[in-house]
């Protein structure tokens, strides 16, 4: 029995069993999940060994989905229920959305999210990127033989407040628990960076297959410190197989396309493409559905000179990235090429070019970002305690309200290092007033209607004053995956209002733990089941927290102190063999709530071990 | 929770002053961030993860003050009682108030002819200035404690700033 216990998945019974935990790559074109084992860091393959998991979805209407190279397949055939680069609608409007006439599908203009019209029904983005990590965490449950503990889910650099939740939230709805949303760059450099031991400035260029990001990261004793980022969400390889699709269309005399034709076509531009990065020529062959041929020779050099207009379009944030940092291409020591699209030989000479040396390419551009994730989330697990790595990534868009006249105060600028939280003050504009709204955006452009809307809300309950008399405290808080929440506060009265800024489209809690129960189609005894063993691993959990920081730290506390903390342990311990779970949650939250005033006694003393030591250091030198 | 009463320099170990070892500062910041990051409580106890956001949080904004030297020297006038009134005193000396003209007449004149190797150039001067008022200011902080002096001059550098400002703009406008 207690065998059985101990190998119970999820549950950590040893204190040092390894925690199974993954990194994944939620790409445009394709996505990957990968995990630490014996100490390195691999990319998990399918049944057939293949690494990458293309980042389709296609829908049936018997309720069936397929995801990756089985939907690939049928692109061409069915290419309305099969929906491909779903990550360019994450937290997209329809008008945010460029070429939506050349694509298949029928799409629903829901607010904030646009929704696409599949025979299984509307599904959101977020949806369709659920079922693909859902293939992915299924794939790595079975490679690791058990359930895992979380997982990091890498988001470019330069997603929104709005792409960045959307993202969080399809993790939460595959059942997946998120522990970082990481920066793609900044996972490649984690790649790079503890593989070569680099140190000094670098650049990380990174072309997926719908955006483009750019970061200057400074290495450093194992910190990695994003010194800014920059970029265009809406540019990748996708747009330079449509340059070729275009030009395809131009050469020939064509009736006008069908769906599949235009996939069809796509499919063979990107073909093309990937056939130029190896060879000086080949040629774009196709017969549509109508029996019309099209068969056209293509060089490098001309591929080249129809995207080129692309590569320089990413030279202009690189600028911007490095204006911001404060350097010169010419500080830059090692500059890593990220995402398939840089295998492309005119875009690795237009890099080396700009930055006046040959890019790093020696990790293999469609997996380095996993394999960073993966380092990533095996420290976040807990299996490498005492391992000296610190990310220190920033906010890749101000964020602001809206003030008079459509304008837009910054509240906190961008490339600030993450978390940060900044207030800021406002007063009421009429005599009597008591409320007042507030509107959040992100975006570098002065006026309102050219930056993003994140969320509106507003603040009620100020008591009657004369204009000008009530002070409004607005805070923004952005935590360690980016994510904005802001609250306001009458700092007279004390009235307040909070929000966590979720798209109007944003899932609450509540109604994701019901989809995802609602998925499992589970009998209520199994919702049962499932609650309490959720609460005992929590259990379990933070009981080994508490009893290794006593174990560190019990000398801060006064013997009292120290009696209530234990007691607390106890009445845990007693609970949690029961099977009421809401009793278990109670006892986790009093525990919870026991350890505040020592979790900070321990932060003072671990921030004066810190500076001590440096001193120490200081005099050794 | 948070030791708030300690001042930004007290947090990093330094003494007050705006002539600061950066790379001292860039030490203390690591370590101290080494030891607070949310990175190193995902798995702690809700009560922990809050701290350790509001430190991690508190932490990045002592260090960004710190290392700017426009915020430092705004700092430090704060702790000397200070404000420096850079939304509402707009009285400058006339000569500064002439070369303010000159810079924007050069920028937009740079900018009408889409100039960028003169931007540039622009750019490597206002540099220059701006190092010139901060050591005015690091003078007047550190050696003859002339508080109101140096307020004058973090405001003359916050003008040069929105120069600094200005010239990016152009420049990122005639590379779009």
């Amino acid at each position: 029995m207690a065998l059985l216990q101990i190998a119970e998945p999820g549950m950590s019974a040893a204190p040092h069993q390894h925690r199974l935990a993954v990194g994944i790559d939620l790409g445009t074109t394709n996505s990957l999940v990968a995990t630490v084992r014996s100490g390195m860091s691999v990319v998990l393959s399918d049944d057939d060994g293949r690494p990458l998991l293309p980042s389709i979805v296609r829908y049936s209407g018997t309720g069936e989905v397929e995801v990756g190279y089985i939907a690939l397949a049928h692109q061409c055939t069915d290419p309305q229920n099969t929906i491909v680069s779903v990550k360019r609608f994450m937290g997209r409007g329809l008008k945010d959305i460029p070429h939506t006439h050349e694509m298949p599908y029928k799409f629903v203009d829901a607010p904030g999210m646009v929704q696409i019209k599949t025979c299984a029904g509307a599904k959101s983005p977020v949806e369709i990127s659920a079922d693909i990590l859902k293939a992915l965490r299924a794939r790595a449950e079975k490679a690791l033989g058990g359930e895992l503990v979380g997982a990091v889910i890498t988001v470019p650099a330069y997603f929104d407040d709005a792409q960045r939740q959307a993202t969080k939230d399809a993790a939460r709805l595959a059942g997946l628990n998120v522990l970082r949303l990481l920066n793609e760059p900044t996972a490649a450099a984690v790649a790079y960076g503890l593989d070569n031991a680099s140190e000094g400035v670098y650049a990380v260029y990174d072309l997926g297959g719908g955006t483009f990001d750019i970061s200057i990261l400074r290495l450093q004793k194992g910190v990695f410190e994003v010194l800014a980022t920059s970029g265009d969400s809406a540019l990748g390889g996708d747009d330079f197989d449509r340059r070729v699709f275009c030009w395809a269309l131009e050469q020939s005399t064509l009736s006008p396309l069908n769906a599949q034709d235009t996939r069809l076509l796509m499919a063979k531009a990107r073909e093309v493409k990937e056939e130029l990065t190896y060879h000086g020529e080949t040629r774009f062959t196709a017969v549509l559905s109508t029996g019309e041929m099209v068969d056209l020779p293509i060089t490098s050099p001309l591929l080249a000179e129809l995207t080129q207009g692309l590569v320089k379009k990413t030279l202009t944030p690189t600028r911007k990235a490095l204006r911001d940092a404060g350097l010169t291409p010419e500080d830059i020591k090692g500059v890593v090429m990220v995402g398939g699209a840089t295998r492309m030989p005119h875009i690795q000479r237009a890099v080396a070019e700009f930055f006046k040396q040959t890019p790093l390419t020696n990790l293999d551009p469609d997996k380095v970002v996993a394999l960073g994730a993966a380092i990533q989330a095996d420290i976040l697990a807990g299996n490498k305690r005492g391992e000296e790595v610190l990310l220190l990534d920033v906010i890749p868009l101000s964020l602001g309200i809206e003030t008079m006249g459509g304008l837009v105060e910054k509240v906190i600028p961008r490339n600030a290092t993450i978390p940060t939280a900044r207030g800021q003050d406002f007063t009421t504009y009429k005599d009597g007033q008591t409320a007042m709204s507030f509107h959040v955006v992100q975006g570098e452009r002065e006026l309102v209607s050219d930056c993003r809307s994140l969320a509106r809300f507003e603040l009620r309950g100020i008591p009657p004053m004369v204009a000008g008399a009530a002070r409004i405290r607005l805070t923004f808080q952005v935590d360690a995956d980016g994510l904005l929440s802001v609250s306001a506060r009458e700092q007279i009265s004390g009235v307040e209002a909070a929000i966590s800024v979720k798209p109007s489209y944003g899932l609450s809690d509540d109604e994701i733990t019901n989809m995802l129960l609602a998925s499992r189609d589970h009998a209520n005894d199994d919702k049962l089941a499932r609650a309490l063993k959720e609460q005992q691993v929590e259990a379990t959990a933070i009981l080994e927290a508490v009893a290794s920081a006593m174990a560190a730290d019990s000398a801060l506390l006064a013997p009292h102190e120290r009696a209530a903390i234990e007691a607390s342990m106890g009445a845990l311990k007693k609970t949690m063999n029961g099977t009421d779970h809401r009793a278990i949650k109670a006892a986790v939250d009093a525990l919870n709530h026991a350890t505040e005033a020592f979790a900070a006694l321990r932060m003072d003393a671990s921030i004066r071990k810190a500076l001590t030591g440096q001193k120490l250091a200081d005099i050794g030198t | 929770m948070i030791d708030f009463s300690k001042n930004h320099f007290q947090l990093f170990g330094l003494e007050p002053a705006f002539q600061l070892d950066l790379a001292r500062v860039e030490q203390s910041y690591r370590d101290i961030q080494a030891q607070v990051h949310p990175d190193k409580f995902s798995h702690a106890p809700d009560a922990e993860r809050r701290l350790s956001m509001q430190w991690s949080t508190h932490v990045n904004e002592a260090y960004q003050t710190l290392k700017q030297p426009i915020s430092r020297a705004r700092y430090l006038l704060k702790l000397h009682g200070v404000d420096t009134l850079e939304e509402t005193n707009t009285a400058m000396p006339a000569d500064f108030l002439m070369e303010q003209m000159e810079w924007r007449e050069a920028i937009g004149e740079a900018k009408d002819a889409a100039d960028a190797a003169g931007l540039d150039h622009l750019g490597a001067k206002l540099r220059q200035a701006m190092h010139h008022l901060q050591d005015d200011v690091g003078r007047r902080l550190d050696q003859s404690h002339d508080y109101p002096g140096a307020a004058e001059a973090v405001r003359k550098l916050r003008f040069l700033e929105k120069l600094r400002e200005e010239i990016n703009d152009a420049l990122e406008a005639l590379e779009a």
